[in-house]
C-alpha cells in the first residue's frame, strides 16, 4: 500500500498528490512515469511523474478526472492509500544522458497543454537544477486562465514563461502553435522543441516545428495495461518501426510519430469507458442503458 | 475397474453450460475414483514415468500411497519434489511427460499421473496440509527476481534450506504466467495459485509486488546497496512477437498477453472490475500454442465466435492435446494450414477482416516439423473484428540490459548453466523461461530447483 501524504485541487479536474513509494522516489528520472491502481478492482492507470523528493520518498503525480476511474482517483485524500503504484516506468528523457557542456549550450523550447504541464516541469526543474536555465523557454497552454496549473513552480525554473490560454482569458490569446510561431517570428531560435499534452496538440505542435525545422520530442500517451513492455497495448507506429511506448518511450521523436493512428487507438474502449463513467455517475440507479431498454444487451 | 486398459474416466462441466463460464472445466478425481486409477499403476521397479517427469517426482511411490488411502502420505512424497503440485497436475502436458513414458500406455491408456498428483494436492489445499517450515535460519539473503513457477520453486527451495528469501515482483499480483497468462477456466486463482503461494509463504518467503528489476532498482543495487548475497532471475518470456504484417496496429488487434492480461489479471470478464476488454463477435486467435487455445477460449466465453488460425496441420498444434480437445467441444473452429498476410482495416481504423492464404506441408524443417509453403493463388478474406496475435513470446531485456557482466544468447535469453542455473555473473543464477524462451511451467521449476542448488552451493561453500 502507498500512502498519499498530500492531495490539492489544482484546478477544475486536475488533482495533484504525493505518494509514499521510496523505491520509485530514489530511481526516478524526468520523462518517465508510473502506473497507479487504487484498490482491488481497480485499472492499471498510467501517470506522469510531476515531482520526486529523493529524501522523503515521495513521488508527485498530476491526474485530471476524464472517466471513471480517475474520477475515483480524484476523491482519494490525504492519508488514503494506492494499493498499487509501480515505476519509475519509461525510459528517462534524452538529455539526462547528454553531456552536460553540450546541454548548456542548447535553447530548448518547452510547450505544454493542459495537464501536460505537470510532466514539462519536471523535465524543467531537472535543467534548472543543472543549470542550463538560460535558454528554456516555456509555453504553456490552456482553454482558460483557470485551468493554468504549476505556474509558481514553473516560473521558478524556467528561463522564460508564456501562458496562453485559448479564450484570452490570460497571458497570450491562443493555441500555443500561435504563441510557438511569435515567438520564432521574433528572432527566436531554438535547437529542440519538447511539446507534452493532448495528442491532438502535439500533432498540431509537430505540424508546424517540421516547417521551421525544429527537432521535437513529444511524449506519448497510449492505452497501457502493464507498462512494462509484456502485452503492446502502447504500440505505435515511429516511422516504419512499431515500438512499445511503455519500454521504449514514452518520448520519440515527433516528426515520426504516426498521430492519427495513435488517436485512432485511444477510442479503443470509448464506449466501455462512457459505460463506466455512467455506472459511477448513477450509482445505484444505473440500469446499464437508457433505463427502458435494458441496455444493449 | 472395468476395463484395466482404460483410465478412470474424469468428471468435467458440460461444454455447451461451460463455453458462457469462467469456472473451471475439469472437476477432477474424489478419492475413491483417485484410489481406484491408482490401482492401475504397476509399481515399475525401473519407473520410466519418474525419468519423463523434469523435477523426477517418485511417481509409483506417491501413487502406492494414494492406492492405499494415504493422501496425506502421497502429498509428502511429491512435496519433496515439486512445490506446486496443484498447478502441475494441471497445466503439465503430462502426455509428453510422465504420461508419455507410463508402461501402461503401451497397451491402453496411461495412468492419469497428472489427475492423481491434482486429487493429492487439492486435498492437501483443502485440509491446510503444509509443507514442512525449516528449523534454523542460515542467516545469508537471497533475492528471487519474477514470482512466476521458476522464482516461486527456486524461493521455497532456498527458504526450506534456511536462506532468507525476498522475491520482487514487477505485477501487483504473485504467480507470473499462473495469474496473468492461464484463464481461471484452467486453473483457478483464489482457490489453487493463491493457497499455492500461500504455502510459499509460510516458509517464511517475504514478496515485494510492483518492483521492475531493472527499474525501481538494480540487481547490482540489491546486491551492493541491499545486501543480498546472491540473486536469481525466474524473469520469464513475457515480451510478445507480432507477425510484422499491415494492420497490425489498427483497433481490434491484440496480443494474446495483451487479451489474457485483461481477462485474467484484471478480471476484465467481470463487470465489477474497471478493467475493459474488448470482447470481439467474430475473433480470429493467430498461431496453435497453449497460449492460443486459451485466448481462443476466452473470447468464447465473452461471447465471441471464434477461429484459431494455424499456418501447419492439426498433428503440429504445439498446443496440449487436452486442451485442443476441449476448445473443440466448446465450438472453437480450426482454420488449418492457414497463414494471414495482411489485417484489413476499416476507414476509423478498426479491423474489418483479414487476408490469409492456404497453405501446404513441406520437408521438415530445424525443428523437426514439416514447413509450411503456401499454395500460390489460394489467397482469400474472412471477415472480422478482433485478431489476437498468440505467436509466441520472449525475454524481456530489461534485466539483462541493465545488469553488468550478465550475458545473453542471440535470442536475448539469459545463458546459463542447465545443472546449476550459475550465469555469467559471479552469485546471480537464472532459470525458466528467461533462460529457455517460452516453455513449460515445470521446466521452470526444475530451473528454479536447479538455481537454488547453485546458489545453496555457493553460499554454503559445499
Amino acid at each position: 500500500m502507498y500512502k498519499i501524504v498530500k492531495a490539492e485541487k489544482l484546478a477544475d479536474l486536475i488533482y495533484l498528490m504525493d505518494v509514499e513509494a521510496p523505491r520509485v522516489a530514489r530511481h526516478c528520472q524526468p520523462g518517465q512515469f508510473v502506473i497507479v491502481k487504487i484498490d482491488e478492482k481497480g485499472e492499471r492507470i498510467p501517470l506522469t511523474i510531476c515531482d520526486y523528493d529523493r529524501e522523503a520518498g515521495t513521488v508527485t503525480i498530476v491526474l485530471q478526472t476524464v472517466g471513471a476511474s480517475t474520477e475515483r482517483m480524484a476523491s482519494l485524500k490525504e492519508g488514503d492509500y494506492f494499493r498499487d503504484f509501480v515505476g519509475p516506468l519509461g525510459v528517462a528523457s534524452e538529455f539526462v544522458h547528454e553531456d552536460l557542456e553540450e546541454l548548456k549550450k542548447k535553447k530548448i523550447l518547452f510547450v505544454g497543454g493542459g495537464v501536460g504541464a505537470a510532466p514539462v516541469y519536471p523535465q524543467v526543474k531537472w535543467l534548472k537544477e543543472q543549470g542550463v536555465d538560460v535558454d528554456v523557454d516555456v509555453i504553456i497552454g490552456s482553454k482558460t486562465k483557470d485551468m493554468l496549473i504549476l505556474q509558481d513552480e514553473m516560473k521558478a525554473v524556467a528561463g522564460n514563461y508564456y501562458p496562453c490560454t485559448d479564450d484570452g482569458s490570460y497571458g497570450h490569446s491562443g493555441m500555443v502553435t500561435t504563441k510557438i510561431e511569435a515567438l520564432v517570428n521574433e528572432g527566436k531560435k531554438y535547437d529542440v522543441c519538447v511539446a507534452i499534452g493532448p495528442m491532438i496538440m502535439m500533432k498540431f505542435v509537430c505540424l508546424l516545428t517540421k516547417k521551421l525545422e525544429i527537432p521535437t520530442i513529444v511524449s506519448m500517451n497510449p492505452i497501457m495495461v502493464d507498462g512494462t513492455g509484456m502485452c503492446g497495448a502502447c504500440r505505435l507506429h515511429v516511422g516504419d518501426e512499431v515500438k512499445f511506448a511503455c519500454v521504449d518511450g514514452p518520448e520519440f521523436d515527433g516528426h515520426l510519430v504516426d498521430f492519427d493512428e495513435s488517436m485512432q487507438r485511444q477510442a479503443l474502449y470509448k464506449t466501455q469507458e462512457g459505460r463506466a463513467m455512467l455506472k459511477l455517475k448513477e450509482g445505484d440507479t444505473h440500469h446499464g442503458g437508457c433505463g427502458n431498454c435494458g441496455g444493449d444487451e | 475397474m472395468a476395463d484395466i486398459l482404460k483410465s478412470t474416466p474424469v468428471r468435467e462441466q458440460d461444454p455447451a453450460e461451460r463455453a458462457r463460464n469462467f469456472e473451471e472445466v475439469c472437476y477432477g478425481y474424489n478419492q475413491e475414483e483417485a484410489m481406484d486409477e491408482a490401482t492401475r499403476c504397476l509399481n515399475c521397479k525401473n519407473a520410466r514415468c519418474i525419468q519423463g517427469c523434469p523435477v523426477s517426482i517418485n511417481i509409483p511411490g506417491f501413487v502406492m500411497k494414494v492406492k492405499d488411502g494415504d493422501i496425506k502420505g502421497a502429498y509428502d512424497v511429491i512435496s519433496e519434489s515439486s512445490a506446486l503440485p496443484a498447478v502441475c497436475g494441471r497445466v503439465c502436458p503430462q502426455e509428453s511427460q510422465c504420461e508419455a513414458k507410463c508402461v501402461r500406455g503401451i497397451k491402453g491408456d496411461a495412468v492419469s499421473i497428472g489427475k492423481l498428483e491434482r486429487f493429492v494436492a487439492d486435498y492437501a489445499l483443502k485440509n491446510n496440509i503444509n509443507p514442512k517450515t525449516p528449523e534454523n535460519k542460515n542467516g545469508h539473503k537471497v533475492a528471487v527476481i519474477g514470482s512466476g513457477p521458476a522464482g516461486l520453486t527456486c524461493a521455497g527451495d532456498l527458504a526450506k534450506m534456511g536462506y532468507e528469501v525476498t522475491v520482487f515482483e514487477a505485477l501487483h499480483e504473485l504467480g507470473g504466467v499462473l495469474v496473468y497468462g492461464i484463464p481461471e477456466f484452467r486453473l483457478p486463482k483464489q482457490k489453487v495459485v493463491q493457497k499455492e503461494i500461500d504455502k510459499v509463504k509460510s516458509l517464511g518467503v517475504k514478496f515485494e509486488t510492483n518492483v521492475v528489476i531493472g527499474k525501481s532498482t538494480t540487481i547490482d543495487q540489491l546486491m551492493e546497496e541491499e545486501g543480498f548475497e546472491a540473486v536469481f532471475i525466474g524473469s520469464g518470456a513475457g515480451l510478445p512477437m507480432f507477425m510484422g504484417i499491415p494492420g497490425e496496429t489498427a483497433n481490434g488487434v491484440f496480443s494474446a498477453n495483451e487479451y489474457l492480461t485483461r481477462s485474467n489479471l484484471m478480471k476484465a470478464f467481470d463487470d465489477s472490475y474497471d478493467t475493459p476488454i474488448s470482447a470481439g463477435k467474430k475473433v480470429a486467435v493467430v498461431g496453435g500454442g497453449n497460449v492460443a487455445m486459451d485466448a481462443a477460449r476466452t473470447a468464447l466465453r465473452l461471447g465471441a465466435e471464434v477461429h484459431v488460425v494455424y499456418r501447419r496441420s492439426e498433428e503440429e498444434l504445439p498446443a496440449r492435446v487436452e486442451e485442443v480437445h476441449h476448445a473443440k467441444e466448446e465450438g472453437i473452429i480450426f482454420d488449418l494450414l492457414t497463414n494471414p498476410t495482411e489485417i484489413l482495416v476499416d476507414d476509423k481504423g478498426w479491423v474489418k477482416g483479414m487476408s490469409c492464404i492456404r497453405m501446404e506441408l513441406g520437408e521438415p524443417d530445424a525443428s523437426g516439423r514439416r514447413r509450411p509453403v503456401e499454395i500460390p493463388g489460394s489467397e482469400f478474406e474472412i471477415e472480422l473484428d478482433t485478431v489476437i496475435m498468440s505467436l509466441g513470446t520472449s525475454p524481456n531485456p530489461l534485466i539483462a540490459s541493465t545488469t553488468t557482466g550478465l550475458e545473453t544468447n542471440r535470442r536475448k535469453c539469459i545463458v546459463a548453466d542447465e545443472e546449476n542455473g550459475a550465469t555469467s555473473k559471479a552469485l546471480v543464477y537464472a532459470g525458466g523461461d528467461a533462460v529457455t524462451g517460452a516453455a513449460t511451467v515445470i521446466l521452470a521449476m526444475g530451473a528454479g530447483r536447479a538455481g537454488a542448488k547453485g546458489i545453496d552451493e555457493a553460499l554454503s561453500g559445499k
